[in-house]
């Protein structure tokens, strides 16, 4: 079984003291830990960003890609080897800006693997940029007079898109984060965590105090988590009060389990001598 | 008579199913014993404009369509419009004389035979889709050309469901009767050109198109893992996987973009399988910032770019050779890579296959260059051997536990710069990799020293690759020794060139050729030794600015003499490149 001490990495951590990165980092390493799992068959993915840093700080087997794609990279991965427990990490930038367009798209097709989004609303790599997620009016030296588009909201096109788990977690918080990240990787399909994450450098509006003053805990007030209709509605509240917790989660299959010639098969550990391609060579005489 | 030597297009408009057509009628030579050529041409729309394909078929080998058209399946007028200036001296047209009047003053060519069969009718007496006009018109030209309908019959059957297959072979016999009589009564001994089936009729022989062969190659190299998004002219790609992934245990997945289906791709290499992408060049470009990720992370890919005519969407459905440079030095930064451009169908097969080595040996991005002409035409060839090119996974470990005393590291420094690959999840082992520069754990890293020792070691791989493919076919000499001209040469433009080579050679041994089938590494030693023996070059290119010449100078630092370029969207045709050729003479 493996320990917190087993996951240390030797890698200097550069993130900012105070950062809400280390919260999900500590959720993360838990949740491994409560599940029981082997170091060696955990993979996590993360995409460019301060958040990227991920994969250096968690000794399990890593791939560091490249920015807005820790989707389609994580998906290949979970297909080809469904033994293995994919978790991805993507920034909001990275995520909900330049790979948008993954998100839904392997959301509807309900790939196998946990994807954690460290949702601090800034780029916060690039020193501190708006993001999709950023509050209308926010100001960033990119958007010096403020920011003019609305907010993304998530976690409502995670329930929109079908998404079979849709989460919310709080980095201030950090045995529930834990508690989600436990329940994301045990759910079978797509499990989607927006973990709300400041950045103390750069994000001066959405602070641990912000956060402090404003979550509540969906599961304290029983919602139901089998109701999608109620689930979009709490997607939508927003201000004094803001839900974090499970907003939904059903079975249905996921999209391996759709293709009868792999369901629980490794491909990897499939021969690749004498393939026999006569029948096809046939049908082309 | 002129036996077993023809030239036939079929034309029309798009939807009427002519692709599908020539497919039918090639099919049936090829099981004639007769060798067989096949392209189509098609515009970027789906219902109306003009679609055509024709049919090369001969008792000798051919290597690519012919100038001429002896033989003319007009489904529409415009067909005879477009095309009529193509049809040799005593060539021939089907057509609905019911449709189209026709007369050989109107034409304002003579010497043409025409032959109306009235399609339109005989489908609707059969009670049959308008469609099916073009099978009527098939059988009528099979009556026409003396040939034998039972062989189109038993194509029928293999392609269609059995009730389709009936109401085709009924078409074809109403089209075929209607012609012999024809000929009986009115033609007799008119048409020059016919049929007839050959000995090698018992050899079995494929037909089968670059995309085809391409996916073939990979199925048996072992490729699990397939994502593209559609374009053409690489989507036939995708739809064979597609068809044939539930019988070969592979996922193809049709991804939401091309950027998606590299990292997909990169993926499921890193797991541990063989795994494969294709596309156009809009689509490669989205995918270069994925291609460098698999050049910095070690993780080997395959990746077809099938060209077609650019800049941007260009002519969708036309070809070139455009993306020689953008395959060779796509995304940013510097790291070895490979760049292979077969030149017909067995090749496609074969080079598909070594790809995949030479991407798991030296643990980088293979790029296989095709194009439309190559991807999308039809050739017979001799069934595959199977057994030619091994399976050669390099350092690759399917070991389930990792045995080393050290902590595993993926990207360790070694001598040739290669490192063993495992699998994540073996056990005892932890596999990181990264898209930033890392050190031999994957750990990112900004220090100079190590950057420069990462970089090295990616570039000693080059060393040993360049080495390795000394043991592979990277170019091949056609034609006699010496010759007056030494033509040069990639990818698609071989089977012109070997037809051209043909009639430039009849008499005396005029020209040879040089196909250089590895580009990138460029094959220096090869190239080098054949220009040096050399009278004259030329280098013959479907591009604009011979980007062969201009690798050539940055390789061997030699000037060819001429060069002869088309960039029309169009193939070179085998009588015209070797006029061309004659005239730098
Ligand atoms: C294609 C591409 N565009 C831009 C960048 C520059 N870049 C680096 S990190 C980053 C965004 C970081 O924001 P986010 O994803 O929210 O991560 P955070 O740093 O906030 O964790 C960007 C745009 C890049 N690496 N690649
Ligand atoms: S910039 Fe912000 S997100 Fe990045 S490490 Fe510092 S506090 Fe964390
Ligand atoms: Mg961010």
């Amino acid at each position: 079984m493996v320990t917190l001490e087993d996951l240390r990495t030797p890698k200097k951590n550069t993130w900012c003291p105070g950062c809400g990165n280390f919260g999900i980092l500590r959720a993360f390493t838990s949740a491994l830990v409560q599940l029981g799992v082997e170091k060696d068959q955990v993979v996590i993915v993360s995409g460019i960003g301060c958040h990227g840093k991920m994969v250096n700080y968690v000794d399990v087997n890593g791939f560091h890609g490249i920015h807005g794609r820790v989707l389609p990279l994580a998906t290949g991965i979970e297909l080809t080897k469904p033994s293995l427990t994919v978790v991805g990490f993507a920034g909001d930038a990275d995520c909900y800006d330049e790979g948008w367009g993954h998100f839904s798209h392997a959301i509807r097709r309900n790939i196998d693997m946990t994807l954690i989004v460290h949702d601090n609303m800034v780029l916060g790599l690039t020193t501190g940029q708006t993001t999709a997620t950023s509050q209308k009016g926010f100001k960033t030296k990119s958007t010096p007079h403020g920011s003019i588009a609305s907010p993304l909201n998530p976690v409502m096109h995670a329930l929109v898109s079908n998404g079979t788990f849709v989460a919310r977690g709080y980095s201030g918080d950090v045995k529930h984060l834990t508690s989600l990240i436990v329940e994301a990787i045990k759910h079978e399909g797509f499990s989607f965590i927006d973990v709300f994450q400041p950045c103390v450098t750069f994000n001066y509006l959405n602070t641990f105090d912000w956060y402090k003053a404003r979550v509540y805990k969906l599961q304290e007030e029983g919602h139901d988590v089998t109701d999608r209709q109620m689930a979009l509605k709490k997607s939508m509240e927003w201000g004094e009060r803001i839900p974090i917790g499970i907003f939904y989660q059903e079975e249905s299959p996921s999209y391996r389990e759709s293709l009868p010639q792999i369901k629980d098969i490794n491909l990897t550990e499939t021969s690749i001598e004498n393939i026999d391609i006569d029948p096809i060579l046939q049908s082309m005489t | 008579m002129i036996l077993n030597q023809i030239s036939v297009m079929i034309g029309g408009e798009a939807g009427a199913g002519i692709a599908r057509s020539g497919f039918l009628f090639a099919k049936t030579c090829m099981r004639g014993g007769l060798h067989v050529f096949g392209t189509n041409d098609y515009q970027s729309l789906i219902r109306g404009g003009h679609n055509f394909y024709i049919v090369r078929a001969d008792a000798e080998e051919i290597y690519s369509q012919a100038d001429t058209i002896d033989l003319l399946l007009a489904l529409n007028q415009e067909t005879i419009l477009l095309h009529r200036n193509e049809l040799t001296h005593g060539g021939g047209i089907i057509y609905d004389g019911e449709e189209v009047e026709l007369s050989e003053d109107e034409m304002g060519i003579n010497n043409v035979r025409l032959y109306p069969v009235p399609l339109k009718s005989m489908v609707k007496e059969l009670e049959a889709r308008p469609i099916m006009r073009n099978t009527v018109a098939l059988g009528a030209a099979i009556g026409l050309l003396n040939f034998d309908l039972k062989i189109f019959n038993g194509i029928i059957k293999d392609t269609f469901k059995e009730e389709i297959a009936k109401i085709n072979i009924a078409a074809a016999k109403m089209g075929f009767d209607y012609a012999c009589d024809f000929s009986r009564d009115q033609f007799i001994g008119d048409f020059e050109y016919h049929l007839k089936k050959t000995k090698g009729s018992r050899k079995k022989h494929l037909f089968i198109a670059g995309n085809e062969a391409v996916g073939l190659g990979a199925i048996q190299a072992g490729c699990k893992f397939y994502s593209a998004y559609p374009m053409t002219p690489a989507t036939p790609i995708l739809h064979f996987l597609a068809e044939h992934e539930r019988d070969y245990g592979m996922i193809v997945i049709h991804a939401e973009s091309e950027i998606s289906a590299i990292n997909m791709v990169a993926g499921a290499s890193y797991a541990g399988v063989r795994a494969m992408t294709a596309t156009s060049g809009g689509g490669f470009c989205l995918m270069t910032e994925g291609l460098g990720m698999t050049g910095m992370t070690e993780t080997p890919v395959v990746i077809v770019l099938t060209q077609r005519t650019g800049p941007s969407t260009g002519l969708p459905t036309y070809t070139s050779q455009g993306d020689l440079r953008f395959a060779i030095h796509a995304s940013q930064g510097e790291f070895p890579r490979v760049v292979i451009a077969p030149g017909d169908m067995e090749e496609c097969f074969y080079k598909t296959m070594e790809a995949f080595n030479l991407a798991e040996k030296y643990q980088i991005p293979a790029i296989i260059i095709t194009d439309k002409f190559l991807a999308e035409s039809y050739s017979s060839v001799k069934s595959f051997d199977l057994n030619r090119i091994g399976i050669d996974r390099g350092l690759l470990s399917t070991q389930l536990e990792y045995a080393g005393k050290e902590a595993y590291q993926r990207h360790k420094l070694t001598g040739d710069g290669i490192s063993l690959r495992i699998m994540p999840g073996t056990k005892g082992a932890i596999v990181r990799t990264n898209a930033d520069e890392h050190d031999e754990s994957g750990y990112t890293t900004e220090d100079p020293a190590l950057t420069v020792e990462m970089a090295d070691k990616r570039f000693k791989k080059l060393n040993a690759l360049i080495k390795d493919l000394e043991n592979y076919e990277t170019t091949k000499f056609f034609g006699p020794k010496e010759a007056e001209v030494t033509i040069l040469g990639w990818g698609s433009t071989k089977g012109p060139i070997r037809e051209a080579m043909k009639l430039l050679n009849k008499e005396e041994s005029r020209s040879n050729y040089l196909q250089i089938l590895c580009l990138c590494p460029f094959p220096v030693a090869n190239v080098q030794g054949v220009l040096d023996s050399a009278k004259l070059t030329v280098v013959v290119e479907n591009n604009r600015t011979s980007q062969l010449s201009g690798l050539i100078r940055e390789n061997l630092l030699r000037d060819v003499d001429h060069k002869i370029l088309k960039y029309d969207g169009r193939q070179f045709n085998p009588q015209d490149l070797s006029q061309k050729i004659q005239e730098v003479l």
